[in-house]
């Protein structure tokens, strides 16, 4: 009885607190994808921590970064969105497909807009279908396509005959790509083959051997987690040519190529946002959070790729806010300000140098009927002398003809299953 | 002194049988009731229905499920989460299939096609026992996820293999989707899961019930006495598919809302429930609920006592949530080998003398 009364008291506690803008971080620091979840819980908390300890907070208005843990658990996230839903939260990212597929609908219904940066349902892209989803600046579908794109720029144009082998997750996420690629075949005359890795992949001798045996000429790899790592120890064992094993941006960082050691040398992975710490806001991050003890986690993480995306979702979340405060004249905005303001976002170079990242990630903008912008895609090497990852190429737009229909096929069948009416006449 | 049979006297049959022969078991039973259906409701809100009550509704229907099966049949399971996932797919193929159809009525069919699988899978136990019989329905559990991961009929051919429950209502009130309020979630899981406990109570207590619990006992001794082992088997899985496949209907489609088989029904809903039955009491319908209490709502509630009330770190509480209550199972286990359902009926003898034990 103590403890139900306890809980109880717990819960108030956690009453509104409207004054301030409230980012919820469903983060995931424990369980099986915690590696890639403690950096970029920290780069999102830290962004925040940054704008309130040097401008202020947004507009004048402090940030405040509710964290929840849900260990990548679907039970856990669905709990965590009830408990800080009513706190005013302006947008939610849950870095984990599957609690996104559980919040599409339920956070339509309340309103609050859904940023799913480079991951969750791909055609949430069609902004008529899904009006409180974001998943700028890229998709699955456009990740699979840039793929195909390096390679092909590798071949000068032509992957006929070719054979490329797509490894992944054997869930939701994983098999995100094979429409795409799938279609991609059939346009561009390679070999498509699919090979799953089963949850959570510690073990894909089986995989490699299959992958040995058929010789592809490329491999795409959609895995998180320990999976990356097994996948680039596995290909350095048996000597698959690293620069043509090429990872998804979930499986592109520090964490996955440093076990293999020099055998990872030149594996390569997809990015939509730029890597390392020589921009101008680490050292005001070093100033203000770090060595003020103000930084998430252990502070250890600052400048990885994971971190830097974390980062960057939070500099697209308080960039929103501010057209946000902007567009409605006042501070203390709602949820469905943000929306708005993330259906109108527009990032360009001025104003990634002006928060201290210049060419940090592509320049998009967002409409309606676009949540996810063109799909602006980099290729990352890693170089294992150094130590360190770089982007190889510029960030260069996916193949919107064969990514769109697909989009459109499946928000439109999500919309007759959902009986959802289109929004953006 | 309330709690005693003396001045409450049977005058029929009826009265005689009842499932709570003593007056004061019977109104707290009625008073529980009561609240649940008539108090509940109006206070609930979203935070409360999606992470304390639901949850716990529907995991107490499964454990209600496997204790038919693992403590009154003896058949030890290992294969919950597949059977709930194949009550969640069958639900979502008939939700979309049938539109018109009522999803009162998609949930039980649900419910009747994994009762129907369940029996299949339960044949080996006509042949193996304990452990070796847990490693067969744990290949169940592997079965369905692989199944429902690789034959794309049973997403409806969607590109990442999610089913996402789309809006259904009952009597005009939306029970699924995420329009649905916080009241008509937990209400018609409520119903749900007393009708199962009720019919579970009743059955058990019957002379399938009493069947099940001879060939629990000693299997040649109750073959030697006249039940028949394949029948008795067979319907304990089948019984406890049924209410399993309802637990996995409902939490797909009144639950999450979008469910993907490794991810939502993967081996660990098969541990968890069968932990719930452990804790609670195997053999105990009350121990169900306690056991489904526990598991759901501990984890819920040191959540909020060590992150909000105490303000700790998350991924810091998070680890000391699965000390505490791996604590405070061990704990359990010693103490009380029989689970929460043994403390109560403990609990129930001391009241009995109470205050007068001499």
């Amino acid at each position: 009885m103590k403890l139900l009364s306890m809980s109880v008291a717990a819960v108030m506690a956690a009453s509104p607190v409207m004054a301030d803008l409230v980012f919820p971080s469903l983060s995931y620091r424990t369980g099986p994808f915690a590696a890639g979840g403690i950096p970029f819980a920290d780069g999102y908390a830290d962004y925040f921590t940054l704008l309130n300890e040097r401008d202020g907070g947004i507009g004048g208005e402090m940030a405040k970064v509710i964290e929840c843990e849900t260990a990548y658990n679907t039970e856990k996230g669905v709990e965590c969105y009830e408990a800080t839903k009513s706190e005013g939260a302006l947008v939610y990212q849950p870095l984990s497909t599957g609690i996104t597929y559980q919040l599409i609908p339920k956070s339509a219904a309340d309103g609050i807009p859904l940023h799913t940066m480079g991951y969750g349902r791909t055609s949430a892209k069609n902004g008529k279908v899904f009006s409180h989803t974001f998943n700028y600046p890229v998709n699955y579908w456009d990740g699979a396509s840039a793929g195909v794109n390096h390679f092909l720029d590798l071949n000068g144009g032509s992957l006929d005959g070719k054979k490329i082998t797509l490894l992944h997750f054997n869930g939701a996420y994983g098999k995100e790509p094979i429409p795409t690629l799938t279609a991609l075949s059939e346009k561009h005359g390679f070999e498509l083959s699919t090979i799953a890795i089963d949850y959570p992949g510690q073990e894909q001798k089986s995989q490699w051997l299959q992958i040995r045996r058929e010789r592809p000429d490329y491999v795409l790899f959609w895995g998180w987690g320990v999976m990356n790592q097994v996948a680039v120890q596995e290909a350095a064992n048996i000597r698959f040519p690293m620069e043509n094993f090429m990872g998804i941006w979930w499986s592109g960082s520090e964490n996955d190529v440093i076990p293999a050691g020099d055998g990872a040398n030149g594996y390569k992975a997809l990015a939509f946002h730029n890597v390392g710490s020589d921009f101008p806001v680490f050292a005001d991050i070093q100033k203000y959070v770090v060595d003020a003890g103000k930084a998430a986690g252990a502070g250890d993480q600052v400048g990885t790729v994971l971190y830097n995306r974390g980062l960057y979702a939070a500099f697209l979340a308080a960039e929103a806010a501010k057209d946000a405060q902007a567009a409605s004249g006042n501070a203390n905005i709602t949820a469905a300000d943000m929306r708005d303001a993330m259906e109108a976002l527009k990032i360009d170079e001025a104003r990634m140098a002006a928060a201290g990242l210049p060419g940090f990630g592509p320049e998009f903008e967002v409409s309606c009927e676009n949540h996810g912008g063109p799909g602006n895609v980099a290729v990352a090497q890693w170089d294992a002398g150094a130590a360190k990852w770089s982007l190889i190429s510029d960030f260069a737009p996916a193949d919107g003809d064969v990514v769109n229909p697909l989009i459109m096929a499946d928000s439109e069948a999500y919309a007759a299953e959902n009986n959802i009416e289109m929004s953006c006449q | 002194m309330f709690y005693r049979e003396a001045g409450d006297f049977s005058t029929t049959y009826p009265q005689d049988s009842q499932t709570f022969p003593i007056k004061f078991d019977r109104y707290r039973y009625y008073a529980v009731l009561a609240v649940a259906f008539l108090v509940i409701p109006f206070v609930i809100n979203d935070y409360w229905a999606n992470a304390v009550f639901v949850p716990f509704l529907i995991y107490a229907i499964a454990a209600i499920g496997l204790n038919i099966l693992t403590g009154y049949c003896g058949q030890v399971s290992l294969g919950t989460g597949g059977f709930m996932a194949v009550g969640a797919y069958a639900c979502y193929k008939l939700m979309t299939g049938f539109p018109e159809i009522s999803i009162v009525i998609h949930v039980i069919l649900a419910g009747g096609i994994t009762a129907a699988v369940a029996t299949v899978f339960g044949l080996p136990s006509l042949r193996i026992k304990g452990f070796y019989l847990a490693v067969a329905t744990l290949a169940a559990q592997f079965f369905f996820v692989w199944l429902f991961n690789k034959v794309s009929w049973f997403y409806n051919y969607s590109a990442s293999g999610q089913i996402s429950a789309p809006e259904r209502s009952v009597l005009g009130v939306i029970v699924t989707g995420p329009n649905t309020e916080a009241w008509a979630k937990y209400l018609i899981c409520l119903v749900f899961c007393t009708i199962c406990a009720v019919v579970a109570r009743n059955l058990t207590r019957g002379s399938v019930g009493r069947k099940w619990m001879a060939i629990r006992d000693m299997d040649i001794a109750a073959e030697i006495i006249g039940v028949n082992p394949m029948k008795a088997k067979l319907t304990a899985f089948m019984v406890s598919g049924f209410f399993v496949g309802i637990a996995g209907a409902l939490f797909f489609a009144v639950y999450l809302g979008a469910a993907e088989a490794g991810d939502s029904f993967g081996i660990d809903k098969s541990f968890i429930v069968l932990f719930m039955i452990i804790i609670g009491g195997l053999g105990s319908i009350f121990g169900s609920f306690a056991g489904a209490a526990f598991m759901v709502l501990l984890p819920v509630l040191l959540k909020n006592v060590l992150v909000v009330g105490l303000g700790w770190p998350t991924d810091l509480a998070a680890h000391f949530q699965l000390v505490i209550v791996g604590g405070l199972i061990i704990m359990f286990l010693i103490l009380e080998p029989h689970g929460l359902a043994q403390l109560w009926r403990l609990a129930k003898e001391k009241l009995r003398l109470w205050p007068f034990p001499h």
